[in-house]
């Protein structure tokens, strides 16, 4: 499969570009832009930015790997995204990452997210979600879920398996 | 051959330019320390305070900090606790003691003066009057937090790990470090044994982040190929592609890492270093000469690794020249004295030859040395061709220069041959008129060394016509096979001499280990070989050769072999 960037993709990022005084200031700005038009950051995506950027691709690499928002393989369509700083850690979020999981046929000790064979869960432990009053919270895609019990987790499994 | 030639007038004295220095005091010694010191590319930049306590014979442990690398702070092992004299800021004069000594602030936390505060030797600069406290409680403290810190996922494979002995983790964690661990928690794994190129193989959980490996790559060796990715606890040195780390310097990351993250595949689990003898040599891969020490082992050469020398290759070596020394161990290497075929020994082979190249007539004599002889050897042959009327010839050897260290010159002594006379401004023109020679029949004594010379312009079928083919070599080839008289040399490794690189510096190497089997230095039966054909006297230790060339040589001329150091001298080429 060879990697191709749409022209107007291109062409806006070569835009992007200007507006920089070093050209790999903008190495950020090609990686939003790339992950959301391909769901993800991949290795051809890394060589692509670097060689536009007149980089090496370790230098776009270590950025890559350095955020958690850049993904390096697809997404399950569902992403569940679990809190676990302090107050959510505190109200039992291990446990329920740990239901999550071992639902899926998951890990539950893995250090990075996790996507399960048919493509259709990801999940994830995340830092603070700034809704600590809340808490347990978790994010699954854009919607956030409060004080979330057991049984809101299943049904969120339900719903994603449904989807 | 000339008269000894007038030694060389002395060099007129040079002043040398006065060092501004700054005095300081390290754990309780004053010290005048310049007020810059080289960087990593030689240009002066202020004295720090590693630099300073150097000075004072004091060594601040330090993982990040290499004197030929871009300094990057980041490993904080170094930090000390320091004072400065302190200023009234009224009459911004030194504050002075009742003994009339200036009072010293030493630097605390600003919102809890009560605590020390150290800063980075590596790279703070040291100011007029600062004392530096490389082994006060303070300092010992913030060291044993630093160490502290980096054990704590580190998997302590002491027992099975390649830098064991030469670990700096070891060495500090020794000297400072506690014989608990207080880390309940589990360790984080990191990739073992990961393949990061041809000749890498990369240990990540014994990896300190120092990254002395991603500057050498990028800064150095001009390939930037390594990174840190990840992060937090998980941040990892890694190659973009695995396996890719392939540019033709990376084994110097091996000697540069601190501990034993880096291995060589071609040394890892071979051999507990301190095993190793180690001898004072020079690579002979190509003309750059890049200093080297042999590790050797009961006969056996395990290892070359660059020995610094700022006027040849600072403390770097290429790949290839590195590993280029498995040939000297050679299960088929050429351990007899054969003539025409039949075994025989030292004493009957040169009294042949002896007599063969008295009787010689002027001009039926040629001779082909390589230019991976010594400059001593090649001297002598001189004087033996010179002594034949023999044309004499090397072969050139050409390869492709890179950026850093290789040079286009594959050979190791061209210049010593060009300087004893032996070849001249092109390496090879001869050889051409020394095969129609020997076609015509003019020619009927070729004396060949260290060379095939049927790849090089005289085929087997022209060396067929030879009444003498007097060959010496070290490994088996087509021209060892015709040798009417065939002697074994002794690889660089095996014996004493000097190389002239294609700068013209004169560097001595010394012997690691013994030639195999009845194989002897070259030098050596040369000088008697010299001695039977012109009468003349010569030496038989190498310190004496080597004057009496010097002696002779104009290029060598006032050089003395106990005066040249470990680093070489420059010579005119
Ligand atoms: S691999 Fe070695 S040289 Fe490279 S960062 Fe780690 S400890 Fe330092
Ligand atoms: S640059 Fe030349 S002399 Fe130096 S290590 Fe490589 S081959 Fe040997
Ligand atoms: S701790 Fe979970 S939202 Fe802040
Ligand atoms: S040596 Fe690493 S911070 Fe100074």
């Amino acid at each position: 499969m060879s990697f191709t960037v749409p022209s107007h993709l291109e062409s806006e990022l070569d835009e992007i570009t200007t507006h920089y005084p070093v050209k790999r200031s903008a190495s950020l700005m090609f990686l939003h832009a790339l992950q959301e038009h391909f769901g993800y950051v991949s290795k051809d995506a890394v060589e692509w930015t670097a060689r536009k950027l007149g980089l090496q691709p370790i230098n776009v690499y270590e950025l890559v790997t350095f955020y958690p928002m850049f993904r390096q393989e697809p997404l399950g369509k569902t992403h569940v995204k679990v809190c676990r700083t302090l107050s959510c850690a505190l109200q039992g979020s291990g446990e329920l990452r740990e239901r999550f999981c071992s639902k899926l046929g998951l890990d539950p000790h893995a250090h990075a997210p996790q996507t399960t064979p048919d493509g259709k869960f990801t999940v994830e432990f995340v830092e603070c979600l700034a809704s600590c009053g809340t808490a347990p919270v978790v994010l699954v895609n854009e919607e956030l879920h409060h004080k979330v019990s057991s049984a809101d987790a299943d049904a969120i499994l339900q719903k994603g398996k449904a989807a | 051959m000339s008269a000894p030639a007038q030694p060389a007038p002395a060099p007129a004295p040079q002043a040398p330019p006065p060092v501004e220095t700054m005095t300081v005091k390290v754990n309780g010694k004053t010290v005048q320390v310049p007020k810059t010191h080289p960087d990593w590319q030689g240009k002066p930049q202020p004295a720090t305070m590693l630099q300073a306590a150097r000075c004072a014979g004091v060594d601040i442990p330090h993982y990040c900090y290499h004197d030929k690398l871009p300094v990057a702070g980041n490993c904080r092992m170094c930090l000390v606790e320091f004072g400065t004299p302190m200023m009234d800021p009224a009459t911004r004069k030194p504050v002075l003691n009742e003994d009339g000594s200036p009072k010293i602030a030493k630097s605390v936390l600003p919102y809890e003066p009560g605590t020390p505060r150290g800063a980075i030797a590596c790279a703070t600069p040291i100011s007029p009057g600062m004392e530096i406290y490389a082994d006060s409680k303070a300092t010992l403290q913030m060291r044993e937090a630093v160490l502290e810190s980096l054990l704590i996922n580190h998997p302590l494979d002491c027992p099975i790990c390649d830098q064991a002995g030469e670990c700096k983790l070891q060495e500090y964690s020794v000297q400072h470090g506690q014989a608990g661990s207080r880390f309940v928690e589990a360790k984080v794994h990191k990739p073992k044994a990961v393949d990061l190129g041809p000749r890498i193989v990369l240990d990540d959980e014994r990896c300190v982040l120092c990254t002395r490996c991603i500057r050498f790559s990028k800064d150095i060796a001009g390939d930037d190929a390594l990174g840190i990715v990840n992060r937090g606890s998980y941040n990892t040195i890694s190659a973009f592609e695995t396996g890719k780390f392939d540019n033709n310097y990376t084994l110097n990351t091996v000697d540069l890492c601190p501990v034993g993250a880096l291995t060589s595949k071609d040394f890892r689990f071979k051999m507990r270093v301190w095993f190793l003898k180690e001898s004072k040599s020079v690579c002979t891969s190509c003309g750059t000469g890049c200093n080297i020490t042999i590790g050797s082992r009961e006969g056996v050469v395990h290892c070359y690794e660059p020995r610094e020398n700022d006027a040849v290759n600072g403390p770097w070596m290429c790949d290839s020249g590195r590993l280029n020394y498995k040939w000297i161990g050679r299960a088929d290497r050429l351990r007899e004295v054969l003539v025409r075929g039949t075994r025989s020994t030292w004493s009957a082979a040169l009294q042949d030859l002896t007599v063969r190249l008295s009787k010689a007539p002027a001009g039926s004599v040629a001779v082909v040395a390589s230019s991976r002889q010594t400059t001593e050897e090649l001297y002598l042959l001189k004087k033996l061709a010179a002594r034949t009327g023999a044309t004499t010839d090397s072969v050139a050897r050409e390869g492709e220069a890179d950026r850093l260290l290789v040079a286009a010159d594959r050979n190791p002594n061209s210049n010593g041959a060009r300087l004893t006379g032996i070849s001249f401004t092109e390496a090879g023109i001869r050889i051409p008129e020394i095969a129609a020679a020997i076609e015509a029949g003019t020619v009927k004594t070729l004396v060949v060394f260290g060379e095939d010379v049927t790849k090089h312009g005289i085929p087997a079928a022209t060396l067929a016509k030879l009444e003498t083919l007097f060959v010496s070599d070290i490994l088996p080839n087509a021209t060892t096979a015709l040798a009417t008289h065939l002697l074994p040399g002794a690889a660089h490794a095996e014996k004493r001499g000097t190389f002239v690189n294609v700068k013209g510096r004169l560097q001595k190497f010394m012997k690691a280990v013994e030639a195999p089997g009845d194989a002897r230095p070259e030098w050596e039966f040369l000088h008697e070989l010299v001695h039977g054909v012109t009468g003349q006297n010569g030496y038989s230790t190498i310190e004496g050769l080597f004057n009496q060339m010097a002696r002779e040589v104009p290029a060598f001329a006032g050089l003395e072999w106990a005066k040249i150091g470990d680093t070489g001298v420059d010579v005119k080429i």
